[in-house]
């Protein structure tokens, strides 16, 4: 467990909990089902990968995670998520409060364009209504863009736009918005798809090092890239027309180098997908 | 090691490193356009002008200004492509004449624009030169008065009376309903943007002849400032309802998912990301909306009367507009009292070009001066 | 290479289950703020739905003493006159219809013209300034195009309407009653024409067509653009080919969007044109009306049962630029370049 401290004000920041766990979990958009039954454990402090070939679910997998998933009004769903050991589905469980704590980063990077560098850091902190952060505030943006990887390219502008940053930046930005909030798990949907290998490079750097605070769950199309930062490896599937779900799961090196599996070793491999 | 687009960022030093700095390297310019483009062209203009003149003043009895020119650029079109195919392919002889009647008439237009405005203001001229056209109103004054006598204070305040009510109702309830379509949705709100889509094709003067159905003759409510408003606000609801619509669905919707995944309500989603979004957008939509509750005449015609004196009171009473004020004027055939609509004309097209400057402001604002 | 998976292989979901899975119910969770921001936003919808509802059902109850009374010969009769009992609305509809018809002839290609020279030839630095001019046109109050073209257009126009009716007024429509070769032509035969009446319309109506147009020929994609372009075609080849095509729903439905306005405006044509009802298509003819003029003109001395027979016929008005909008709407969102802007 890690305690961050803020100088001036004495803020603590603690970065304990995020275990998440997925207990079969189905989703369906209209009648159409594109998930069966998923379970996944996703313990702290682990970057965990979900690799598989496009439209085997990874994504809406993903999205279930923090409730994101119901914002199509088509969309539904049956398993319990639990964060911590409480299902975030569960009666009571205010959808905010959920998603403050479960962070999502998108495939596009999408910084607020009518907000500085800055308050794109700090958005989330107003957006969600946080209490007595803004006497913290110049400490929270410097901790958070340099927990991003940002703050030196960036600190001498924080005041233009955020849509003035190159791609690569603009999604370190993203990063640092949601690392802002403090949340115990962060999702990351391709978060590198849109982006150059430079920029990959310092996108996979950073969640290297956020990994000590935080539980990361990316999905990726990069088989190198989920060999790089992933601990652990759950590799999906959906065989035509059945809903998707998951083949393996294991640690990322015996996924890579053992697979159990066939279909694992003929996709890790680049034999399909 | 440095980021790859730095390099882009700051060109001069990357390459200071890279190129021997022998001489400034200045981009080569690269024209498309050939001496022959250019001597046809000349060669098309002048020529078209002489036998212009010729066929004027000499061979056909026509006369005027307008028909001159207008002989003038058809034969420049005539000899502009029979000189192009004297040494090029048909199909540039086609885009040549095509891409100057093109420019032609896109000119056309500007200057038409042009004219109208201009045309406003120069009729208009002889009344905004005198003070009293702007403080008094018309209460004693005959049609046939001088210009030094009367005024249109009492269109001017009837005029801004009545939008601003209009706003007030109808700025509400228009962004409302686009919020409400674009953030809450459900299959209820397919049915409202239908209709709301329907009401954009209710002609003015049926919405004026709605209101004074309703509030003049049904309710017996007599002519007054309240009932135009209302007639303009069921012009400009549908109208700005949709705009505002129009400007929220283009917003992009990973901008939503980003903030709500930050664990933002849905109201604060509205409010502190969709709508700063798009503010510069959707002020621009509103205020086009204003601008045309301002300037449209059919509904004010049927149902605020046209007072001469002052009444600031929207509840009683007659109230004028400058539409109505104008339109009333030109229909007088008085000289003295067109002049006076003219004027009129002019404080209103300045008005509409006063609203239109400010939706530029508002569009060209960036982000980070707030 | 691919390699087919064999489907025979254990299917990843397990079919034997027991239970049934069926989407659980959730429970919202919506904090307060969200309760009642959701039921403030869903009233807004609920009362302007009301208001535009109540307007549409009013003019449509309104309509059927009128249609009762007059039947099918509202449709046919021409004369209005309310003090003999006659009522109709045939020549008012032709003559709107005149109206819109010559002021598309001319806002057309004006539009389309200037939609590609902003999109296609006008140099960048200029294009933002000519956008704005465009929308600068459509924000101009309509009494004030009424004012150019009564006082500035009219007295140049009549001369361009005898030149007309001189040399093609063997074309019925260019064919004016009166004898043009006359020593000293009757220039108020060619005054107040729903011809003149048109150019003031098309000039209004025109800046909304034209951005239609330019939206969708800019958004026209720039690989096909190269492409024709590369094969060596010049600016109007690559024009034909790439982006009037791809425009094509843009150029019909901005097109039609204007004729819904051109329809129902009012001022500009009151201002103008000086009424009649007869039936005739003579565009360049002294004299003709519309359905919105009709109203301008009479509400004032109708009485109640007239007042009902001009609200049916304005209903009629917004039935016939409803049905234009709604197929513009259709053409514009069916048509390739709206299905990338939607």
């Amino acid at each position: 467990m890690s305690v961050l401290l803020s100088p001036a004000t004495g803020r603590v920041t603690d970065f304990s909990g995020g275990v998440l766990s997925a207990q079969g979990v189905s989703a369906w958009f209209g009648s159409n089902k594109v998930l069966e039954r998923v379970s996944l454990d996703m313990p702290a402090k682990t970057v965990t990968a979900l690799i598989g070939p496009s439209g085997c679910g990874k994504s809406t997998f993903l999205r279930v995670l923090n409730r994101m998933h119901e914002l199509v009004p088509s969309a539904r769903l049956n398993g319990e998520v639990l964060l911590d050991g409480e299902d975030i589905y569960a009666t009571g469980h205010r959808i905010t409060a959920t998603r403050k704590r479960i962070g999502m980063v998108f495939q596009k990077p999408n910084p607020f364009p009518a907000m500085s560098i800055a308050d794109n850091v700090v958005s989330g902190l107003k957006l969600a209504g946080v209490k007595n952060w803004r006497s913290d505030r110049d400490w929270i943006i410097e901790t958070s863009l340099t927990r991003a990887g940002l703050w030196k390219e960036v600190k001498d502008r924080l005041k233009e736009p955020g849509s003035a940053l190159s791609g690569g930046q603009q999604q370190r930005l993203c990063i640092a918005r949601s690392l802002a909030v403090e949340p115990e798990v962060l999702l990351m949907d391709e978060p590198c798809s849109a982006l150059d290998p430079t920029s990959t490079r310092r996108v996979e750097e950073t969640i290297s090092e956020i990994r000590e605070q935080v539980t990361v769950v990316i999905v990726t199309h990069n088989m190198q890239q989920a060999a790089r930062v992933s601990q652990q490896c759950a590799f999906f599937l959906a065989e035509q027309g059945t809903p998707g779900g998951i083949v393996e799961v294991g640690d990322t090196e015996q996924i890579f180098q053992s697979p159990v599996d066939q279909r694992t070793a003929d996709y890790v491999n680049g034999r399909f997908g | 090691m440095t980021d790859q687009l730095d390099f882009r960022e700051n060109p001069q030093e990357a390459n200071a490193g890279i190129l021997p700095v022998a001489e400034p390297d200045h981009p080569r310019a690269t024209k498309s356009r050939t001496q022959d483009d250019l001597f046809s062209f000349v060669g098309a203009v002048a020529g078209a002008l002489a036998l212009d003149w010729l066929l004027y003043t000499k061979i056909l009895p026509f006369s005027g200004t307008l028909g001159f020119l207008v002989l003038w650029y058809c034969l420049f079109l005539a000899l502009f492509a029979g000189a192009t195919a004297v040494g090029n392919p048909s199909q540039v002889v086609v885009d040549r004449v095509v891409g100057a009647a093109i420019r032609g008439a896109a000119a056309l237009v500007f200057f038409a624009l042009f004219t109208s405005i201009m045309f406003t203001f120069v009729r208009g001229f002889p009344a905004l030169t005198h003070l009293n056209f702007f403080t008094k109103d018309m209460a004693g004054v005959r049609p046939t008065d001088a210009l030094s006598r009367g005024g249109i204070l009492h269109a001017v305040l009837g005029s801004v009376i009545e939008i601003g009510i209009a706003i007030a109702v109808t700025l509400p309830l228009g962004v409302g309903t686009a919020i409400y379509l674009n953030e809450v949705g459900g299959r209820f709100s397919k049915v409202v943007r239908t209709l709301v889509e329907a009401m954009t094709a209710l002609p003015s003067i049926v919405a004026g002849l709605f209101i004074y159905t309703i509030l003049i003759v049904m309710l017996g409510i007599s002519r007054t400032g309240i009932a135009a408003a209302a007639a303009i606000s069921v012009m400009m609801l549908p109208i700005i309802a949709r705009s505002a619509d129009v400007v929220l669905r283009v917003m992009p919707g990973g901008l939503r998912e980003a903030s709500l995944a930050l664990g933002a309500s849905k109201w604060q989603t509205v409010r502190q990301v969709v709508i700063p979004t798009v503010r510069s957008g959707l002020a621009t939509a509103l205020i086009l909306g204003i601008a045309r509750g301002v300037g449209e005449t059919s509904p004010v015609l049927l149902t605020s009367g046209a007072s001469t004196y002052t009444n600031v009171n929207p509840l009683q009473e007659p109230m004028n507009s400058l539409p109505l004020y104008v339109f009333s004027a030109v229909r007088s055939g008085e000289p003295e009292f067109i002049a006076r609509g003219f004027g009129a004309a002019s404080v209103l097209l300045a008005l509409v070009l006063i609203l239109f400057v400010i939706t530029r402001f508002l569009a060209r604002q960036k982000v980070g001066k707030r | 290479m691919t390699i087919l998976i064999d489907l025979g292989q254990t299917p990843l979901p397990d079919p034997s289950g027991v239970d049934e899975d069926r989407p659980r119910a959730i429970d919202p969770a919506l904090p307060r703020v969200d309760r009642i921001f959701y039921a403030g936003a869903r009233a807004v919808g609920v009362l302007v739905l009301l208001i535009m509802g109540a307007i549409g059902v009013f003019l449509g109850v309104q309509s059927i003493p009128t249609f009762k009374r007059y039947g099918l010969s509202f449709f046919t009769q021409n004369q209005w006159l309310p003090e003999r009992d006659i009522l109709g609305i045939s020549a008012v509809l032709l003559g709107t219809f005149t109206v819109a018809v010559v002021a598309l002839a001319i806002a057309f290609p004006l539009a389309l013209s200037v939609a590609l020279y902003i999109s296609e030839y006008a140099v960048p630095r200029i294009k933002g300034l000519l956008v704005s001019m465009i929308d600068l046109m459509a924000a101009i109050p309509s009494i004030v195009w009424g004012l150019w073209g009564f006082f500035l257009l009219q007295p140049r126009a009549i001369n361009l309407a005898h030149w007309l009716n001189v040399n093609l007024g063997f074309l019925p429509f260019f064919h004016v009653d009166t004898d043009p070769n006359a020593p000293v032509w009757a220039q108020s035969r060619y005054a107040a024409s729903a011809f003149i009446a048109g150019i003031a319309v098309s000039m209004m109506v025109l800046p909304m067509a034209a951005a239609v147009m330019r939206q969708v020929f800019s958004q026209a994609p720039l690989g096909e653009r190269e492409a024709a372009l590369a094969l060596g075609s010049t600016k109007w080849g690559m024009i034909r080919t790439v982006v009037l095509p791809f425009g094509r729903g843009g150029i019909i439905g901005g097109t039609m969007l204007s004729m819904g306005r051109a329809l129902g405006e009012t001022i500009a044509v009151v201002l103008i044109i000086s009424p009649s009802f007869d039936i005739k298509f003579r565009p360049l003819e002294v004299g003709t009306s519309t359905v919105s003029a009709l109203i301008a003109g009479r509400f004032g001395e109708a009485t109640s049962a007239q007042l009902s027979a001009l609200l049916t016929a304005g209903f009629v008005l917004f039935i016939i630029t409803l049905i234009v909008n709604t197929l513009a709407a259709t053409i514009v969102s069916r048509s390739r370049s709206g299905a990338v802007t939607d």
